[in-house]
């Protein structure tokens, strides 16, 4: 299976409206999906006999600054019976400070690791994944205020009284 | 009778005040809470085992903060943890006695900088007696902290010691 076949069978699959798009440069090649479809073209990727991927590796997820006004979020898929690795990158609009946090369906009930990873990008980039089961902070305190990887996260002074810096 | 002085043939009596006798019998049974935090606890386990054996130097890990007298803090102390640590130190009973053990506890360490979720050293939520510098410290320099936790008793210049001292004054 070589990335292109793959690229083809999906657009085929989605049909004229969903419009997928490559990036070359990313190791391993990566498609870039508009945010509203990602459960949707991670289902056809999970179910598809013909590719397959079974596994997910890893989601991980990158604050673009507030200059370009992106968060991307990134998906590491693996298909074992393919021996086939394919990553997805979705960028979604960056909320200013009060706005509410920018959401993506989740894909939590594809693959359960989803769950912890969903958790992660929310605790620590604060995105937001719709219909995700259980979306609490999973690394910092529930109390925590802000997402520290952002690139404009201002750090609180104290926390339960305990000076940070 | 077989008892030891019949054995050895040197009876006697020894004298001491009890105040002296007390601070022997207490630096000489320092029982650390059984806690570990990070790499260092590591360290610290290397040492209560049969390689550097803590054992002889009285020192036995409790698993209740009523029975320890002293705490190891043993790695990075996070935001998270940092209330819990209070609450075990609050659980103990006095005189008690606090060892930060690395780099991590002493200061924040690697994370000094960056780490938004590290406590830039334990002595922000409670009073430390002994610092163990490196990252993490051999077993050898935990032990070392202990010996000096020791002389630090046997002068009476530990935090519980000295509060004791102000109270009664």
């Amino acid at each position: 299976m070589e990335f292109i076949d793959v690229v083809n069978l999906l657009q085929e699959k989605l049909g004229p409206d969903v419009n997928i798009e490559i990036d070359a440069h990313a190791s391993p090649k990566a498609i870039v999906v508009p945010a509203p479809y990602i459960a949707q073209v991670c289902q056809l990727l999970y179910e598809g006999p013909d590719m397959y991927f079974d596994y997910l590796a890893c989601i991980t997820a990158l604050d673009n600054g507030p200059e370009v006004g992106t968060l991307e979020v990134i998906y590491n898929l693996y298909s074992i019976p393919y021996n086939f690795q394919l990553m997805i990158k979705v960028a979604v609009v960056r909320n200013k400070l009060g706005e509410p946090l920018p959401s993506i369906p989740t894909v939590s009930h594809l693959w359960q690791a989803a769950n912890w990873h969903e958790r992660e990008a929310y605790d620590l980039l604060g995105i937001h994944f719709t219909g995700h089961p259980d979306l609490r902070r999973i690394l910092l305190p529930a109390d925590w205020e802000g997402h520290p990887l952002r690139t404009d996260y201002i750090q609180q002074e104290h926390y339960h009284g305990i000076q940070i810096d | 009778m077989h008892t030891i002085s019949n054995k050895t043939g040197e009876g006697g009596v020894v004298m001491a005040a009890l105040e002296d006798l007390l601070n022997w019998a207490e630096r000489s049974s320092l029982w650390p809470i059984t806690f570990g935090l990070a790499c260092c606890a590591i360290e610290m386990m290397g040492a209560y085992a049969s390689h550097y054996d803590l054992d002889r130097l009285g020192v036995i890990p409790r698993n209740s903060p009523r029975q320890a007298d002293v705490m190891i803090v043993s790695g990075t102390v996070t935001f998270k943890m940092a209330d819990s640590i209070r609450r075990l130190y609050d659980q103990m009973p006095e005189p008690r006695y606090v060892i930060s053990m690395g780099s991590c506890a002493n200061c924040g360490g690697p994370y000094w900088q960056h780490g938004y979720h590290v406590v830039k050293g334990v002595d922000r939520i409670i009073p430390v007696d002994v610092y163990v510098p490196g990252c993490p410290p051999r077993p050898e320099a935990l032990i070392g902290g202990i010996l000096k936790l020791q002389e630090k008793i046997k002068a009476k210049l530990t935090h519980s010691q000295l509060q004791q001292e102000k109270s009664r004054a």
